[in-house]
């Protein structure tokens, strides 16, 4: 069963990636574990027989949205995750709120483990549907997300829009500040 | 499936040729290290302070703008496959969505994000001009 | 084990084996061309007409000592050419370089030519790609050292922002083979046009071949865009700490990126294996043979056109060469629809 144990160790690979994601004290790496996740995610995707959900996993997540995680992760100057006073300070560290954000780490997982009984429910696995061959045939996927899909695509580009704008004005705040030694 | 075995293994030979190369000159290399030999380089004075220093937001600014037209292009791959199927309908679809998307980048264009060095010294000082 | 099998692996050895080759001889043709350019000899002491110049090279490279600065991460120091390598390894393992052929009857169905054959081989070539920019920031940011991290910043700013143009020109390509296998794309190239000129897509796309071919120089950071390593600014750039084999591994992987560019270009543009005089067979001739010159002229530009400044390169990127393959992409899909109705 190469499939089956191929399946396992990308899934392995994801869980234990992402798991120490959030173990690591040093940013940078969990930078890269995160991407080592998004390549397991995009293998599996691949045993799924969706190559194209695959190939823009890495191109979008893997290629972009870290690079802007890598560029955060330097600006900020964060070598390590150090306890310092105003760390500790911080606001999202008060007691009320740190409870309340466990809260919704344990309604996360009580959601997971129900989607979980359901799926063993249904029964059959994702890959075996008959829709299964729409999702592989790239032309198939432009051909459905121009039609039946056709708002979702034009609100993208509203989201894109907005995105845009508020990052430009976000970034031009401290631009101002940063003016003042203008010949820098 | 089976295409992408081929990648699996050329990735594999990748690793394994990098590490061999590694371990190689690593067992016939010499190992006498001095304090100076491991400062890092700064023209043969003593560096100062620490290399990991805060830098400008503008390449923040630029993965970001990157990063939202990376995703109008991965929606451009489909597009283009399926066009023939699609029609003038699909194209005019697109040619929606670039005009939207357009303005966001003139307004990009306009605020300076594209500009670096003498010229966006100079934008950012006609901005400020006109808010004052 | 069958003997398909065992061919198909035969292949994929080769193109590695290739690819080692292609580093190794592309150092020694620049070295040459730049030579031949500023009326000096280039290597000639080392075998016959300096050939094992590269052989040398890497023995002596192999024999120097590794350091690793103070300060610097000692893992991601050591992860980033790994990185750098494998990614220009694994990029060309999508691009095909021959027609198909059964080795003279030595099979009864036809093997294909190339590492692996994907539906989706344009995006996977450029998914890999994307992956490269990772080797050149971790090395800039794990050296500790103040040249290293500018280098590999701009670089990542610099490969990201030519990374749109490039996308949008192969988008154009595609549109006209309605395919994303570059297989099917190079075959859509065969036969000529009025029975002489050969129906090559860079005919079709003009501009689109201009446009992928200045990004691609930017992609590879190779000069007039060389800015991670700009010597006179930055030292050496995201590889000024490293030393020995660990340093060797940064030009190689640029070399091999520069290889599958070429090869890119070559089944995109110029109808890859296909050609007249030889037969299919023996298309590869045809392949390497345009390959080489693409590569040729890769090289020729960098020892003729001068260095840009930094604020000239982002905004040619993002002003001009971006729209342009925006504009290029539009008129190609509206030229598809009119002419196929």
């Amino acid at each position: 069963m190469p499939e089956t144990l191929v399946f396992y160790l990308l899934a392995g690979l994801a869980i234990g990636a992402s798991a120490l994601v959030i173990g690591q004290r040093n940013p940078m790496y969990s930078v890269m574990l995160l991407i080592a996740s998004f390549g397991a995610l995009a293998g599996l995707y691949i045993q799924l027989e969706a190559p194209f959900v695959a190939v823009a996993q890495i191109i979008i997540y893997a290629g972009a949205i870290m690079v802007l995680f890598l560029f955060v992760v330097m600006l900020l100057n964060a070598p390590q995750e150090d306890a310092a006073e105003w760390d500790r300070l911080h606001p999202l560290r008060q007691p009320g709120i740190a409870r309340f954000g466990a809260m919704l780490g344990l309604l996360l997982v009580v959601q997971l483990a129900w989607a979980l009984i359901r799926a063993a429910e249904i029964g059959a696995p994702v890959g075996s549907r008959s829709d299964a061959a729409a999702v592989s045939s790239v032309r198939e996927v432009g051909r459905v997300l121009f039609t039946d899909y056709m708002f979702a695509f034009e609100a993208t580009s509203i989201l894109i829009l907005v995105a845009m704008v508020g990052a430009v004005v976000l970034a031009r705040r401290e631009d101002a500040g940063e003016a003042e030694g203008e010949e820098r | 499936m089976d295409g992408w075995l081929g990648v699996v293994i050329m990735i594999v030979l990748g690793v394994g040729f990098a590490g061999v190369m590694i371990g190689l000159s690593i067992l016939l290399g010499p190992r006498n290290p001095t304090p100076e030999k491991l400062a890092p380089y700064e023209c043969g004075m003593p560096a100062v302070g620490d290399a990991r220093e805060r830098h400008s937001v503008k390449f923040y600014l630029v993965a970001m703008i990157f990063l939202l037209f990376d995703i109008e292009i991965a929606f451009l791959y489909p597009w283009a496959v399926a066009l023939r199927d699609l029609g003038w309908a699909g194209f005019m679809q697109v040619v929606t969505f670039f005009l939207i998307l357009s303005v966001g980048y003139i307004y990009v264009w306009r605020k300076g994000v594209l500009d670096w060095g003498p010229v966006a010294r100079a934008v950012r000082r006609q901005v400020r001009d006109k808010a004052a | 084990m069958d003997l398909r099998f065992l061919i198909q692996l035969g292949i994929i050895g080769l193109t590695f084996f290739m690819l080692i080759n292609a580093s190794a001889l592309l150092v020694y043709a620049e070295r040459k061309v730049m030579g031949f350019m500023q009326q000096r000899y280039g290597p000639y002491l080392v075998g016959p007409h300096g050939l094992l110049q590269p052989l040398a090279d890497i023995l002596k490279l192999l024999m120097k000592e590794e350091l690793r600065p103070r300060g610097a991460d000692r893992w991601l120091f050591t992860l980033a050419p790994i990185l750098s390598v494998t990614a220009a390894f694994a990029a060309f393992a999508a691009v095909p370089w021959g027609a198909e052929t059964t080795l003279f009857g030595l099979l009864d169905e036809p093997v294909k030519l190339g590492v692996a054959d994907i539906n989706v081989g344009v995006l996977v070539v450029f998914a890999i790609t994307s992956m490269g920019v990772y080797g050149i920031v971790l090395a800039g940011w794990s050296s500790n050292s103040k040249y290293s991290l500018l280098g590999g910043l701009r670089s990542s700013a610099q490969m990201i922002s030519y990374e749109l143009s490039y996308a949008t020109a192969l988008a154009a390509v595609i549109l006209l083979a309605g395919s994303l296998s570059l297989r099917e794309t190079v075959d859509a190239q065969a036969g000529y046009w009025f029975g002489v000129i050969p129906r090559w897509y860079v005919f079709l796309q003009p501009l689109g071949f201009i446009i992928y071919m200045i990004a691609g120089v930017a992609e590879t950071n190779r000069a007039p865009f060389d800015f991670p390593e700009a010597e006179q600014e930055l030292v050496a750039g995201y590889n000024t700490e490293y030393s020995s084999v660990r340093f060797a591994l940064f030009p190689q992987a640029e070399y091999i990126n520069m290889t599958t560019m070429a090869a890119v270009a070559t089944d995109l543009y110029l109808g890859g294996w296909h050609g007249p005089f030889l037969p299919p067979e023996y298309g590869w001739i045809w392949f390497l043979v345009k390959v080489g010159a693409i590569l040729f002229a890769y090289i020729w530009v960098r020892w003729t056109v001068p260095r840009y400044r930094y604020d000239q390169l982002m905004r040619f990127g993002w002003k001009w060469l971006f729209p342009a393959s925006v504009v290029n992409l539009i008129v190609t899909a509206a030229l598809v629809l009119a002419l196929n109705a």
